[in-house]
């Protein structure tokens, strides 16, 4: 059993290697990623938003929606990590009753 | 809950380093539109003086600063900021998040989208510093 699962990951990873063989190099101009909206925002952000940093036009004007899905799964992770932290205090607080 | 450790030099180092670790962390959010920056980073670095204070002054005297509680509120209303200043501009007549439509008086075109990027960004800083806190006060609250 143990053979054959890293038989199928060398598998896998045989084919993900031939896969990558053809995607773009990194950060070349004639990639398709690169060709479609990408330079119309770092031509427009000083003229539309005033802001030289594209990084922050994209992240916060362009692209405002997706970093508000951001900032809400960071909010709702953080809040499930306190309150599973006081469940715990709670927990310890109570006498551990003999059959449970 | 953390106790007070009695060691001036651990006291005197921590008062003098958290005002100018708040002044940075201001900066890097105001930085964001220049530069490396922006709400997230400078939201934690807003939380690491929050974190320091409580590590050094201990739970009474730092909660003074910035109780258990209001972080959490404070994190509520950065998030609520942001989906805010999204909501605002749709009443305006434009379309969600468009700060291009946001009713202030006085900037408009790109000058307004400006104001509205600061305004998020404050909004995920307040979420991130919030968030911060508030985990680190749950974790080390002692078990009795």
């Amino acid at each position: 059993m143990k053979w054959l699962s890293l038989f199928i990951l060398g598998l896998v990873m045989a084919l993900l290697i031939y896969a990558e063989t053809d995607l773009p190099d990194r950060g070349d101009p004639e990639a398709p990623a690169n060709q479609h909206v990408s330079p119309l925002y770092l031509e427009r952000t000083v003229e539309d938003t005033h802001t030289p940093n594209a990084v922050t036009s994209v992240l916060a004007d362009y692209r405002g929606y997706d970093t508000l899905g951001e900032t809400v799964v960071i909010f709702t992770a953080g809040i499930a990590c306190v309150l599973i932290l006081m469940r715990r205090r709670s927990d310890d607080n109570q006498i551990r009753k003999p059959n449970s | 809950m953390i106790t007070r450790y009695e060691s001036p030099i651990v006291e005197v180092v921590c008062r003098v380093i958290v005002p100018f670790v708040q002044v940075f962390a201001l900066y890097v959010i105001t930085h964001g539109h220049y530069g490396p920056g922006g709400g997230f980073q400078g939201g934690v670095i807003l939380a690491a003086s929050f974190l320091l204070l409580r590590l050094c002054l201990g739970g009474e005297l730092a909660h003074q600063k910035l109780p258990p509680r209001l972080a959490i509120a404070l994190g509520a209303f950065g998030v609520l900021l942001y989906g805010l200043t999204g909501l605002v501009p749709m009443m305006a007549g434009g379309q969600y998040l468009d700060y291009g439509h946001l009713p202030i008086p006085g900037v408009s075109g790109a000058e307004l989208r400006y104001v509205g990027i600061l305004i998020v960004e404050i909004g995920i800083a307040f979420g991130v510093l919030g968030i911060m806190v508030g985990i680190f006060d749950n974790l080390v609250e002692r078990q009795s």
